[in-house]
């Protein structure tokens, strides 16, 4: 194209009706919940300005420092695993890729489809020595008779662990053993030449070129874990109370809220969590490089 | 030596293998033998069909055929707002992707982080603006919260942003097309795998959804199954023999309740295992260049 081509098609303001549909929800469903319970989180319920008053007299609940310890624990030990199996798995699997690594990536995907209270349902049921096809290990290993013993507070944080990583991990190292795959096989092939073992490639050569995808996976699975709701939930009704209903901090927001109508606190826990949400997004956004497109 | 190495991986691999997929077998497995036998026979062994209908015809008579009311549910939530989703977060890859207006790189940087952000982490947030609506209760008050789904828009701007020759548009422009005849002449029929895709993401979302629906729906007929499952949980002796006499009168035990947490996962497997790479290539959001 010699002669000054139209301008191409780009005129300011061009292609804004396209996300107009899309504006209400954004705005709906993302900004708007979160500035309202910024809102209420500094206010009393009559409506006036409340300071930091939410914040310090959520603190003081005593059920506030033990749900915050009980989530912290479970997203420790969870976070624990997540890095040492998956790692060692995706390493393990692409040691030597070929059928048999393809049929094991697919048994460790499976329980993936099984999200949410299904996932959480079965492992009642593993967890209850009377029907449990691990009960052997159940009797013998950790000397449980009863379900009320394999579901006692102190095992609660390593028993969601637990759950979270069989839905979960098969999913991360599928994701792991994708980004092993982009390594180009030259790298692989200089450092055999040069009489390295294939530990010594694992550890050496593949981790660190993968490293920042476990740091995305470790955020994203420590904002997550923080959130945690559904497993204590379903566990306090199936344990009829044993487990109290305020055992992660998204619960004791939620009692706060519906038992006691008190939504002012109930923002403020929920303000507390959603910062670490957006600090783990933010952190991701801007410091691993995934999602870096636009230069 | 070697052949050590190799063994050793290969019972590591067996190992998790067995851990992974062992769950799965029994849930299968359960409906088919009666509570009686769960408890005595080996946990991997097979009963009978027959068992799985005399399950099934207990489930079904629960609470007067609530459970299909439960599915219907979860069909009717994910099914609408997907289709919500779809009309939106099309067009809005497109015009985030190729548009040019203030603003632009705001609403992009403001989807990605509600995006990476746990979903669970707006549900209280969600729950007290629609209370603040007066839209506790309603069906709405599930639909539109899931209908706002930030990482279809992600996918379908990668997409136009990338794989879509921009000379194209362009041409079709040049043609006299209009900016919306260009989108549904041009842009539209070549973003049919990422509709694909979009669907898939967002109905899996949708149908596992607890915390949303738990939180702002009141009433035990308007549940999805995820929920639906929890109050099952809670109205049987499954594994609270306190609760005594009440198996007896809802019939619903142990091969009642796995069978109902199997039915409720089918869809989502079925979906899960149709679209296994395509999921993968979602969970990486595109930010591996294929």
């Amino acid at each position: 194209m010699s002669s000054p081509a139209p301008v191409r098609g780009r005129r300011a303001g061009a292609g804004v009706s396209f996300i107009l549909p899309y504006l209400p929800f954004l705005i709906g469903f993302g900004i708007a919940p979160m500035i309202y319970a910024l809102v209420l989180a500094f206010t009393t319920s009559g409506g006036g300005w409340a300071g930091a008053g939410n914040f310090t007299r959520t603190f003081k609940d005593y059920r506030f420092l033990p749900a915050f310890e009980h989530i912290l624990l479970y997203t420790g030990v969870w976070l624990g695993t997540l890095i040492v199996f998956v790692v060692g798995l995706a390493l393990l699997l692409h040691g030597r890729a070929g059928r048999v690594s393809t049929g094991f990536r697919f048994l460790f995907y499976l329980p993936g489809a099984l999200a949410g209270a299904a996932a959480v349902l079965v492992w009642l049921f593993m967890l209850d020595p009377a029907v449990s096809p691990f009960s052997f290990l159940e009797h013998d290993v950790f000397g449980v008779q009863l379900f009320v013993q394999s579901i006692a507070p102190g095992k609660l944080p390593f028993v969601f662990a637990m759950i979270a990583f069989w839905t979960g991990a098969g999913g991360w190292i599928v994701v792991m053993y994708g980004a092993l795959n982009t390594i180009p096989p030259e790298l692989d092939e200089a450092a055999r030449i040069d009489g390295a073992g294939p530990f010594t490639i694992a550890l050496r050569l593949k981790l660190p070129l993968i490293r920042k995808w476990i740091a995305y996976m470790l955020i994203l699975s420590f904002a997550t874990g923080t959130q945690l709701f559904i497993e204590p939930q379903l566990v306090n009704e199936a344990s009829l109370g044993l487990v109290p209903d305020t055992w992660s901090s998204n619960q004791l927001a939620y009692q706060l809220a519906f038992r006691y109508g008190d939504f002012n606190a109930a923002a403020a826990i929920a303000v507390d969590l959603l910062v670490i949400g957006l600090l783990a997004a933010v952190l991701i956004v801007t410091r691993t490089g995934l999602f870096r497109r636009e230069g | 030596m070697r052949a050590t190495a190799r063994g050793l991986r290969l019972l590591i691999l067996t190992a998790f293998a067995v851990f992974f997929v062992i769950p799965v077998g029994w849930l299968i497995l359960a409906p088919t033998k009666a509570d009686g036998a769960l408890v005595r026979r080996n946990p991997l062994s097979f009963g009978s069909f027959h068992q799985v209908v005399l399950a099934w015809d207990h489930l079904d008579a629960f609470s007067d055929h609530i459970y299909r009311v439960w599915i219907g549910n979860s069909l009717l939530y994910a099914l609408s707002a997907t289709a919500i989703v779809l009309a939106t977060a099309i067009p809005a890859g497109y015009g985030l992707a190729l548009g040019n207006f203030p603003g632009r790189k705001l609403v992009l940087t403001l989807t990605l982080v509600v995006m990476i952000m746990p979903a669970a982490a707006l549900v209280l947030p969600i729950f007290l603006e629609l209370n603040a609506m007066h839209l506790i209760g309603s069906v709405l008050s599930v639909i539109l919260p899931f209908s706002f789904f930030p990482f279809g828009v992600y996918l379908a701007y990668l997409y136009y942003a990338t794989a879509i020759p921009r000379d194209l548009l362009d041409a079709a422009r040049v043609d006299g097309a209009g900016e919306w005849q260009t989108f549904r002449r041009v842009a539209l029929p070549l973003a049919k795998p990422i509709v694909a895709l979009v669907f898939f993401f967002s109905f899996v979302a949708d149908w596992n959804n607890f915390f949303l629906p738990y939180a702002v729906l009141a009433d035990s007929s308007q549940y999805p199954i995820q929920v639906g499952l929890s109050d099952l949980l809670s109205s049987t002796p499954s594994f609270n023999p306190a609760q005594g006499g009440g198996g007896q009168q809802v019939n619903i035990f142990r091969p009642e309740l796995a069978l109902a947490t199997l039915l409720a996962v089918v869809p989502v497997a079925i979906v899960f295992l149709l679209s296994q790479r395509a999921l993968v290539r979602g969970m990486l959001g595109g930010a591996v260049k294929q």
